[in-house]
């Protein structure tokens, strides 16, 4: 039985409007994200990724056309309601101080706390299994600003979790670490995806841990478009050929990787 | 326990104003005057209650609004550096001050108002601060980069200050010199008749900045995640705004454009009590600003038979901590 769809897009058109121009980036794209599913969003610097991310989290709304999550549109729903559906982890590193792990993934609960902020029993209770889930539970009383760049993305990551949404969008979450935190932070997101039954989809330029990580793949780009297919379907039909052979560039058809030629 | 530290240390601070003043009165008569209550009573008692009494007051809210104004423009701005002086908001008080005083028969002194007129004071501050807060945070839209911020805040505070300078120009020499009294900073601005309309301001002030505790807190981890975390940013923004023009004008209206409490003080916050945590802060930097505010003071009238300008003061306080901030911000 195929999991079900959590989040749909009906004709989503995104893009930027100025005036009366519109600068269209994605063209009435129709498809879904499932539960359980990691889901990587990969192409070329200048493509659209974040825009369509931005739209897909809500944070900008679309030209055209609809983003449902669980069945209800995200224009209709309001900043708290939006908070309690879809959690967000970005590239920008935050300059924070004098501020704890715990303290930060707390902030996570945001949505359902009341006017001062302040965890009950059960808030607190989440905030430790997201702390336990990102492997993060004995730096708790650790300043983040004392953190490596991969150890501050797995409290980000805890946060998103501990938002308790049933979608997670990350924006290039690897994009300052070193390969082997690249490695394990997606070797998490896969788990969670997994394990937490969460559908989790993040766009990234580290595209070879990202091919052989991901349940499926949104490839993207100005000329051709969005396609979506698992890895094997991507190699198959040429696709993943046809995004991003450039000369000195080589494809193995066979295993479906990359390599310099 | 820190609390309660500050606030043994608030009142103690807050008696030692009313025993100490560039006149010497002896402390058993301080004690009589302060019991028995009479301001019309004498030179005496009008000195402790009509002067020393609202000026204590006066140094302890006025220490807690530039420290909290200055906390919720750091949060805002995401910015260690970030304080109402150097971002030009006093100066744009200042700008409006000047500008309602001339209004007011061309005059630059603060003395001679009626309650009427330092409405109309408050009000010119209120629009002066407000106007540089929504200019600067318009700069905040277009400069990412916090350093071109402050350069552009730094910036306007010039142009404020030029159109105070050119005004001055045109005014009495009186009014010139009662504007320079004014701009090196009092906490004896007050009278005892004006001082529930200035209690008042500040305490809305400060009462609004306790409502923001939480949104504050998310707005730490910057604009994108505190939107995604549920925050309204347009209206957390405008009541920051509001709040922070409130504390800052009223402040400047009555004391003079005051330096360095609003930007040093909430680093000196963080240091005692050791989080960003809003909850904690907030109330920590009501406490310790208005500590500071009474030793400023203190320290203003400690020399007999002169008072101190305080922003020959609070520099001296000041100074020292930013360097620390940007040498600890170096090491990182």
């Amino acid at each position: 039985m195929e999991n079900k769809e959590v989040v749909i897009t009906r004709d989503l058109t995104t893009g930027y409007r100025k005036g009366k121009r519109e600068w269209i980036i994605t063209d009435r794209l129709s498809t879904s994200l499932r539960e359980g599913e990691f889901v990587s969003l990969l192409g070329p610097n200048g493509a659209g990724k974040s825009t369509l991310l931005r739209t897909l989290a809500g944070f900008q709304s679309p030209l055209g056309g609809q983003v449902l999550i669980e069945g209800v549109d995200l224009s209709e729903m309001n900043p708290r309601d939006l908070a309690r559906t879809v959690s967000v982890v970005l590239t920008e590193k935050t300059q924070i101080d004098n501020m704890n792990v715990e303290a930060l993934v707390g902030l996570g609960r945001a949505p359902y706390t009341g006017f001062w902020g302040t965890l009950d029993p059960k808030d607190r209770e989440v905030v430790e299994s997201a702390m336990r889930l990102t492997g993060i539970e004995n730096m708790r009383k650790r300043e983040v600003q004392s953190l490596s760049d991969g150890e501050r993305q797995k409290v980000m990551i805890a946060k998103a979790l501990a938002q308790s949404t049933p979608v997670i969008f990350l924006d290039e979450p690897t994009a300052f670490l070193d390969y082997p935190s690249k490695v394990e932070i997606m070797l998490l997101l896969a788990r969670l995806a997994k394990e937490e039954r969460k559908t989790i989809f993040m766009s990234t330029h580290d595209i070879d841990i990202a091919l052989q990580l991901s349940s499926r793949i949104w490839l993207m780009d100005k000329k051709e478009g969005v396609t979506i297919g698992s890895h094997r379907e991507l190699t198959d039909s040429g696709a993943l050929e046809r995004y991003f052979l450039r000369p000195g560039i080589g494809f193995d058809r066979e295993s479906g990787r990359f390599f310099v030629s | 326990m820190r609390f309660a530290i500050l606030g043994i240390l608030a009142i103690i601070l807050f008696f030692l104003n009313l025993f100490v003043g560039s006149v010497e009165i002896d402390p058993g008569e301080v004690w009589r005057i302060l019991t028995e209550w009479n301001p019309e009573g004498g030179p005496l008692d009008f000195i402790v209650l009509g002067s020393r009494f609202p000026q204590a007051v006066t140094a302890f809210l006025a220490g807690s609004a530039l420290t909290v104004s200055g906390l919720l423009l750091q949060t805002a701005f995401r910015n260690p550096l970030a304080g109402p002086s150097i971002l030009g908001i006093t100066s744009g008080s200042g700008l409006g001050v000047a500008l309602v005083m001339l209004f007011f028969g061309g005059t630059l002194s603060i003395g001679s108002l009626s309650i009427g007129g330092y409405m109309a004071v408050l009000i010119g501050a209120l629009a002066g601060s407000l106007a540089i807060m929504a200019l600067l945070l318009l700069f905040s839209v277009w400069l990412k980069s916090d350093l071109m911020l402050l350069i552009a805040g730094i910036m306007t505070g010039y142009l404020t200050s030029s159109v105070i300078t050119l005004l001055n120009y045109f005014s009495s020499a009186e009014s010139i010199q009662s504007y320079t009294l004014w701009g090196m900073g009092s906490f004896g601005g007050v009278s005892l008749s004006q001082l529930p309309i200035f209690s008042f301001a500040v305490i809305l002030g400060l009462f609004l900045s306790i409502l923001m505790m939480k949104p504050l807190n998310i707005l730490l981890l910057g604009d994108n995640y505190a939107r995604n975390l549920g925050i309204r940013m347009q209206t957390v923004r405008n009541l920051l705004l509001v709040t922070t023009g409130i504390l800052t004008s009223v402040v400047t209206a009555f004391c003079g454009p005051v330096t360095f409490i609003g930007l040093a003080m909430p680093h000196i916050v963080r240091m005692i009590f050791r989080t960003s945590d809003h909850r904690v802060i907030i109330p920590g930097s009501i406490l310790t600003g208005g500590v500071i505010g009474l030793g400023c003071n203190l320290l203003c009238v400690l020399p007999r038979e002169t008072i101190l300008p305080l922003n020959g003061i609070t520099p001296i306080i000041g100074v020292p901590v930013v360097l620390y901030v940007i040498f600890s911000k170096r090491r990182q």
